[in-house]
Order: C-alpha cells, then sequence, then structure tokens
C-alpha cells in the first residue's frame, strides 16, 4: 500500500471559503447577466422575420438569463475549488471528513427547484401563446385569433409543394407568403416522415403520412427565407431545401395571377377547391404501400 | 470449494486452437449463415414468393444472420453445459476459469476475464465507430456532397451512430461493472456467470451483424430508424434491425445478471448504505437497461415483420401509423441515453473521494439522484416528438418532466462539488478526466435546456444544435468517465501500469480538442444546420471546417490513448502497484491482477469505502468463524 494516509488537520479553518465563493459569484453574475441578457441574447437565431422568430429569440434570452447565473457559480465554485484545495506535494495527506450539510441540501434542492419551475412554466406560457412556430397535430390547442391565410405544404422524397386553397388550389414549388398576415401552415407527407423547417420564420412541423400537422406563424415586413427538411428522409434528404419569400399583398397577388396563368392548362385536371363548389382539399395523404426509394 | 486452477491434460499445440472457442464460433457461424441463407431462399421459392415486392429476399438475410449467430454461440461451446446436463454428465460449474491467454478467446465465465474481453471488444466497436465519425467530418469539409455517394455518407452516418449507442450502452457495465461489481460487492462471481459471457458474446456477434451491412446497400435512416423510411429501405436496414435487437437482448441479460449478483450476493456487512456509489450506479443502470431494452426489441420486431410479413404496424396507408414506430423507439431510446450517462454518474462519484480525500458527500443525496434520474427517465421521451405533430396538449407536461429531471442530475453536481470542497485535491490522470466531465456535462445539461423549452426547440430540433448537446452528455459524460475508469482501474485489471506523461497528453489533447469540435456545433444548429445533411449554407463553411479540423485532432489524441495502451501493455510492462491511488475501496486491497478466486475468504464489511480522515483505512479482515466461500 503506497503510504497510509495521515489524519488531517483538525476540520475547523478560520478562513470563511464559502463566504468568498458566494461574493465572488454575486459580483461576477451581477455583471454577467446584464451583459449577456442585453448584447448576447438579441444575436441568437432566427431573429425578427416573424412574431413567432422574435418570440424565440426574445425565450431564448430569459432562459440566457436564467442559466447565466448558474454558469457563473459553477465557474467560480471550481476556479475557487480546485486552486484552493491542491493538495500539497508529498505524501497523501486527507482532507476533512465532512460527509453532509443538510442546509446545503435544502438550499440547493430549492434553487434547482425554483429554476426549473420558472423555466418551465415561462415555456409553457410562450408555447401556449400561438404555438411558437411548431408544428401541433391536427387539433391545434393554440390558436392565434383572427383571419388566417391557409397554405398547405406537402412534403415528398424529395420536394416540398405548396398549396393555396383560397387561389383555387394553386399548387407551386415555391413558397410565397403575403406579408403582415397570420398563416395557417398544413404540414403533411406523402411517403416517408419530413420536417419542414422555414428557418427565418421560426417554423419546424413534421411531414407525416396521414396527419395534418398544423403550425401558426404571421409574417412581417418582406423578406426572404430558407426552407429546408430535419428530418432524415431518404438518399436525397441534404438536398431536400428551396427558398421561401414574403412579399407585399400587391406583389402576391401579381405572382398569383401569373401562377395561375403558368399553371392554366392543367387545373381542369385538378381538384376545385371549397370556395370554388368543390369538394374540400384533402389534408393528408397516404403513402405507396410498395414504393421503395432509397 | 477449489482454488486452485486444475491445468488440464497438454494437448499439443496444434490441437489447441480447435475446440470450443472463437475459431471454432466464427467457422460454425459462418455455416450456420450460409445454412439460413439458403434455407430462407427455399423456403420462399416455394410458399412465400409473396414476400417478394422487392427485388431483395428479405427473409433470407434474417435467417442468414440468425443462423450465424446461434452457429457462432454454439461454436463457442454455450451449448455444451445444456447438453452435457440433458446426458446426465454432472455439471461444470465453471469454464476456463485458468491461467494463460487462451481463456480471452472463448467461453470463461471468470468475471475478470469477461471484463477484460468487453474492454478490448467494445474499444474495437469504438474504433471503427470513431473512423466512421473522421470520414462524417471528412464529407463536411465541404458545403457540398464531395467525398462519398449519398448513400454511402447515410450508411456512414447511421453506423457511426448505431455503432456508439449499440456498443457504448455497455461500454462501463461491460468492463468495469463485470469486473470490479462482485469484488466491491465481497462475491467471487457473478450470479450467472454463463449469461455473463453470452452478454458478451452476442455483443461480438451484433457487432459482426453491423458492420456487414456493407454487403447489403447500408441503411438510410441513422441510428434512430424512422419507420416508414425504414420500411422502404434496401436489405442492409435488415442488419440494423437485428443489430439493434441482439444488442437488446444483450443489455436485458446483463442488466437482469447486475440487478440478481448487486441484490443477492453482497458479503456479509455491506448493508445499502455502505454499498459503493458506483454500485448504485450499475444498479439504477441495469434497472433500465431490463425495462427499456425490450421495448425495442419488440418496436424492432414489429419493423422486420413490416419489411418481410407485409403486416403494417408503420404503414399509415393500411391503419398502422409512424408514431406508433417514434413513441416505442423513444419509450426505448430516452432511458438509452441515461443508460449511457448513469455510469458516467457513478464513475464520478466513485473516483472524487479517492482523489479529494474527502468521504463522499452526502451518499443517500448521490442515491436519490441516480435513482430519481433512473426514474424520470421514463417521463420525458415525447421531447423528443415536440414538432412531430401528436399531442399538442402533452407538450407542456413534457416540458415540465424533462426539466425536473435537472433536480436528480443536479443532485450529482452537488455531491461531487461538495466532496471537492476543502478535499486535498490530487490532479491524477483519472481525477482530470472527472473533473472534464463537470465542465462537458454542465454544457450539455444546460443546452438541453434550450431543447426541453418547446419555443427555443422549434428552431433547434433536428438541427447540430441537438446533435452537439448529445454529444456533450454521451461523449463529454460517458467516453470521459470511460476514459477515468480505464486509467483508474486497468493497472489494477491487467496488474500494469499505463505510462502517465502519455496520458496527460492524451486528457489534454481530448478535452481540447473535444470541446473546439463540438462547441462550433452548438451555433451551427443555432445557424440552421440540419443534421445527418452533407450540404449546408455557405456561410457555415469556416465553422464545419473548423470543426472537422479538431474533429482530426480528437482522433489524433484517441490514437496517443491507443499507442500508450497497447506500448505499456504490450512492450513496456512495468507492474502495477496494489494500490496506486491509495484508494481505501476494497478492490484495492487485493494484489494486481485480482487472483482468479478473488479472495481466500468471503470479506466482512463495516463501513462504506470512503471513510478519508476517519481514521486508518479498513482492512477488510475476515474475523476467525466468518462464512466461507459459498462455491
Amino acid at each position: 500500500m503506497a503510504g497510509q494516509p495521515s489524519a488531517a488537520s483538525p476540520p475547523a479553518e478560520s478562513t470563511s471559503h464559502g463566504l468568498r465563493v458566494v461574493l465572488a459569484w454575486l459580483i461576477l453574475s451581477a455583471v454577467a447577466t446584464p451583459l449577456v441578457a442585453i448584447y448576447v441574447g438579441p444575436l441568437i437565431p432566427p431573429g425578427n422575420a416573424s412574431t413567432q422568430a422574435t418570440e424565440q429569440v426574445f425565450d431564448n434570452t430569459w432562459m440566457l438569463a436564467v442559466i447565466t447565473p448558474v454558469i457563473c457559480f459553477l465557474v467560480v465554485f471550481f476556479a475557487y475549488a480546485l486552486l484552493s484545495f491542491r493538495a500539497a506535494p508529498g505524501g497523501v495527506v486527507d482532507g476533512p471528513p465532512l460527509r453532509n450539510d443538510s442546509r446545503v441540501q435544502v438550499l440547493w434542492m430549492i434553487a434547482t427547484g425554483l429554476i426549473v419551475l420558472f423555466l418551465a412554466g415561462f415555456g409553457t406560457y410562450e408555447l401556449l401563446q400561438n404555438g411558437a412556430g411548431g408544428g401541433q397535430g391536427p387539433d391545434p390547442i393554440a390558436v392565434p385569433s383572427g383571419q388566417k391565410f391557409q397554405v398547405q405544404v406537402i412534403g415528398q422524397q424529395w420536394q416540398f409543394t405548396y398549396r393555396y386553397p383560397s387561389l383555387g388550389g394553386l399548387e407551386s414549388n415555391q413558397l410565397v407568403l403575403p406579408a403582415h398576415t397570420y398563416i395557417e401552415l398544413n404540414v403533411t407527407s406523402l411517403d416517408a416522415v419530413h420536417s419542414f423547417w422555414a428557418y427565418e420564420l421560426g417554423v419546424k412541423a413534421d411531414a407525416n403520412p396521414g396527419v395534418n400537422n398544423v403550425a401558426y406563424v404571421q409574417t412581417k415586413d418582406p423578406t426572404t427565407f430558407h426552407v429546408r427538411c430535419a428530418e432524415l428522409c431518404g438518399l436525397w434528404h441534404p438536398y431536400m431545401f428551396n427558398n421561401g419569400r414574403v412579399v407585399d399583398t400587391s406583389q402576391f397577388q401579381k405572382w398569383a395571377t401569373q401562377q395561375e396563368h403558368l399553371y392554366a392548362s392543367i387545373k381542369p385536371f385538378m381538384d376545385k377547391s371549397e370556395s370554388d363548389g368543390g369538394a374540400p382539399y384533402s389534408k393528408t395523404y397516404f403513402p405507396q404501400p410498395d414504393r421503395r426509394a432509397g | 470449494m477449489s482454488e486452485t486452477a486444475v491445468a488440464g491434460p497438454r494437448t499439443p499445440w496444434w490441437r489447441r486452437p480447435i475446440g470450443f472457442n472463437l475459431l471454432t464460433g466464427i467457422v460454425l457461424g459462418i455455416a450456420g449463415w450460409y445454412v439460413g441463407w439458403f434455407g430462407a431462399h427455399a423456403i420462399s421459392a416455394e410458399s412465400l414468393e409473396y414476400f417478394g415486392d422487392t427485388d431483395y429476399n428479405e427473409l433470407s438475410v434474417y435467417l442468414a444472420y440468425l443462423g450465424g449467430v446461434i452457429g457462432f454461440l454454439v461454436g463457442l461451446g454455450f451449448l455444451n453445459y445444456p447438453i452435457a446436463r440433458l446426458r446426465g454428465y454432472p455439471p461444470s460449474l465453471r469454464e476456463k476459469e485458468t491461467h494463460g491467454w487462451t481463456r480471452y478467446f472463448g467461453l470463461c465465465t471468470d468475471h475478470k476475464v469477461v471484463g477484460i474481453q468487453y474492454l478490448w471488444g467494445i474499444g474495437l466497436f469504438f474504433f471503427i465507430g470513431g473512423l466512421n465519425a473522421m470520414l462524417i467530418r471528412t464529407e463536411q469539409l465541404s458545403p457540398h456532397s464531395q467525398s462519398f455517394p449519398m448513400g454511402t455518407y447515410l450508411t456512414l452516418v447511421g453506423m457511426h451512430g448505431t455503432m456508439m449507442m449499440g456498443m457504448m450502452t455497455s461500454g462501463i457495465l461491460g468492463p468495469f461493472a463485470n469486473y470490479f461489481v462482485p469484488i466491491m460487492i465481497g462475491a467471487r462471481r457473478m450470479a450467472f456467470p454463463r449469461i455473463e459471457a453470452l452478454t458478451f458474446w452476442i455483443l461480438m456477434a451484433a457487432g459482426g451483424v453491423l458492420t456487414t451491412t456493407i454487403f447489403f446497400g447500408g441503411f438510410p435512416t441513422g441510428w434512430t430508424g424512422y419507420a416508414p423510411l425504414q420500411t422502404q429501405a434496401n436489405p442492409g436496414m435488415d442488419n440494423y434491425i437485428l443489430f439493434f435487437a441482439l444488442v437488446g437482448v444483450s443489455m436485458t441479460l446483463l442488466g437482469l445478471n447486475m440487478i440478481a449478483t448487486i441484490l443477492t450476493m453482497r458479503a456479509p456487512g455491506l448493508t445499502w448504505t455502505r454499498l459503493p456509489i458506483f454500485v448504485w450506479g450499475v444498479l439504477s443502470t441495469a434497472v433500465l437497461m431490463v425495462l427499456a431494452a425490450p421495448v425495442l426489441i419488440a418496436v424492432l420486431a414489429m419493423g422486420a415483420l413490416d419489411r418481410t410479413a407485409q403486416t403494417s404496424f408503420f404503414n399509415a396507408a393500411a391503419g398502422g401509423s409512424n408514431y406508433l414506430y417514434q413513441n416505442l423507439f423513444w419509450v426505448f431510446g430516452h432511458p438509452e441515453v441515461y443508460i449511457l450517462a448513469l455510469p458516467g454518474f457513478a464513475i464520478v462519484l466513485e473516483l472524487l473521494p479517492v482523489f479529494s480525500r474527502k468521504p463522499l458527500w452526502g451518499y443517500r443525496l448521490a442515491v436519490a439522484g441516480l435513482l430519481g434520474v433512473s426514474l424520470l427517465s421514463w417521463f420525458v421521451w415525447q421531447h423528443h416528438l415536440f414538432v412531430s405533430g401528436i399531442n399538442g396538449d402533452l407538450r407542456p407536461f413534457y416540458m415540465l418532466s424533462t426539466e425536473l429531471i435537472s433536480i436528480p442530475t443536479g443532485f450529482t453536481f452537488l455531491c461531487g462539488m461538495m466532496t471537492l470542497w476543502r478535499g486535498r485535491i490530487r490532479y491524477s490522470v483519472p481525477m482530470l478526466f472527472c473533473l472534464a466531465w463537470f465542465f462537458n456535462f454542465l454544457i450539455g445539461g444546460l443546452s438541453g435546456v434550450f431543447l426541453s423549452d418547446v419555443p427555443s426547440d422549434v428552431t433547434t430540433h433536428g438541427s447540430f444544435f441537438s446533435m452537439a448537446h448529445f454529444h456533450y452528455t454521451i461523449m463529454g459524460g460517458l467516453v470521459f468517465t470511460f476514459f477515468a475508469a480505464i486509467y483508474y482501474w486497468v493497472p489494477k485489471m491487467t496488474g500494469w501500469e499505463l505510462h502517465e506523461g502519455l496520458a496527460k497528453i492524451h486528457f489534454w489533447t481530448m478535452f481540447i480538442f473535444f470541446n473546439s469540435t463540438f462547441a462550433p456545433l452548438l451555433a451551427a444548429g443555432f445557424l440552421g444546420q440540419s443534421r445527418r445533411a452533407p450540404v449546408y449554407t455557405g456561410n457555415l463553411k469556416f465553422l464545419n471546417d473548423w470543426v472537422s479540423i479538431s474533429a482530426y485532432l480528437l482522433g489524433i489524441s484517441m490514437l496517443i490513448f491507443l499507442f500508450n495502451l497497447v506500448w505499456s501493455l504490450a512492450f513496456v510492462k512495468k507492474p502495477a502497484e496494489a494500490n496506486p491511488w491509495a484508494s481505501r475501496s476494497i478492490e484495492f486491497q487485493l494484489p494486481s491482477p485480482v487472483p482468479v478466486h478473488n479472495f481466500d475468504r468471503i470479506p466482512v464489511f463495516s463501513s462504506d469505502p470512503y471513510g478519508y480522515g476517519e481514521g486508518p483505512a479498513p482492512s477488510y479482515v475476515v474475523p476467525a468463524g466468518a462464512p466461507a466461500g459459498r462455491d
């Protein structure tokens, strides 16, 4: 056995290590937390292109503000402990046999419990306002009030198709949205599971065969955004992306007319929309069972 | 009670490879593979023609590999004992419990041999998985697909994920729990020594099944194997299904064996509050394994039936649902990530007292933390489905439960931190890895806060952010403690020291380049890089190049470790001290390496092993009249 450890000096130490750590932590987090919340938080994506994106940035900023003091505490604690409590060179000496302190335990449980409950409550509040841009399934619970512009997103291997029921069932492979409008996205798939991710808009909703997954997003000023698939869906999944645009209402009408003209020759073969007196568009599709790809 | 290993009659050298060992296992495995392959072709040619909605005969892949695995196990000698009992021969209680290198290449019921077999076996597949990671990063050097065809790239991603998740599940329970749990609880063996050996050899067979997926076209689904894609994928997918099912069998048996051993075989005096915290960690992990792995086997069986017998569990057109797959997979999958993380917690808590020279602070709180994580991990799985369009109204609950799990995790942090407090800290290599765990797991946990919060998860879900998050928790949490355990215990297991200078170089390079690899990926995810995609927007090229170069350097760090291991254990062979860390734990009171039957007499415990500063170390002296060994 390598050197029987000798007994430690009596545990009573005059220096108040705990007080020093707490003071250093208070000072550090008092400085760091506002700096992080004010300067770092707003830099976090996805940005300011939609109400949902802005809310996500707000949400991320708050979470950063909550975890910054936690990080500060651990940094201060470890920096202090690892520097102050190094073993002296030479033989192995045991430390004081401190086995427990129920005050510390209770304090720790209260602190972590409060942080957790705050984060869960805050997240739930943010979520229930309008769904935060996430897919909510066929029966959404967080539905924003007011008029909504419907767009259907149909994922298939390996592209997205966008359908506009209010434009007579117009289908397009470009996603063009009117500015300052609440959009209701109905996401479904023809085959594997895809995920519709409009990055700058802060929208993500999985596209499942046979399921209508609804997400809400409120556009702001005209802008462009990226759309990509965020769920591995087979061989060409990485190339399943395109760009979308948010445009003025007048430009949107122009684009719609243009598209209708472009697709005029195939229009008679497509379903009529509900507003034209036809049957409603199917919001779900089932995959071909025998189809193999990828 | 036969203490001395009886050497069998000398066989001539040329006959030694013939018998029940790895060689015969491989030969019979190949034979069994072909029997299954041709058998399945014969069946489906005659009566099951309708299986073939593809050009492939999926059934033949399954039967071939099942035949291969059975042949492999028979060749290793797993049928010898049952057949001998059936024929009325007296049972041989133990097999190959001798000295000499040949015992490592076959069925051996010595828990210490199985531990070392696990270490090298898992190490081999960890190495292959790591090579896959290097190739993935090579592809990511450019924003376009350049190095590999798309299918090959997806197979690399899938193999890396599946290999690491499947193999490293037993990364600590396999080598270290099998070796040290019996010693720590004062037993001479595991409860079921043959099952213990079986878990290892099934895992190796599983590794072979997964690696040979490349001969069947690979699989495009990543390690999660989501269902509609799984059903339409080529036959390499069958390898994935069989691999994970075999891993599930191995996990279940390993967990059962651990639970039975810890519950029933503790030495006199080893009460629940004296149990080393590592054993508590193993117990909580084993419970998760036993309960979670059968769900995995069930969901994969459904997938296999969908692929061969045209059932429609996951086919929406015929009344199935892909949500069934996703829910069942994550019911397994989320406990699974805690199966990976919990042994790491336990190793950190086990090692900190030794290197801080203080008792483990808040023993009961630490146990509560381990058990609390183990319990709560069952109630969080739907956070993987936050944007999937299922159960919009359950999301607040899963948000709360996911965040609640940070409370028991926090217990581990508190106990570890308070153990350091006012200690006499020695910065030995195992301690450095444990301290790195705090850093990594802090980042992993706090990035998890963003993923558990639905509004934030909408952007981070399925992006490189979540990928970097779980690499921080699993590589930073499990693999770092895996290395801590190696540097701490391998001298005890082999009897030879590892070179300390190289170990320190390994630690610092690994710590720096691990963070330099995964911290930028957190940013890349927030900036919109989708997981599992070799194509990304041009503005992320710098980040990705940085990450790839860091990943290569991380790979070099692993090579330094490998060099150290081989050089120290195969060439230098410097004998290790019995107790190089001045630990009070019982395994360090035994000689290095531990003798075949561990103890001359079963020890009697009078305290936990953490009494640093509380008087002289316990001698584990066996008083006269104490019970002798049970076998």
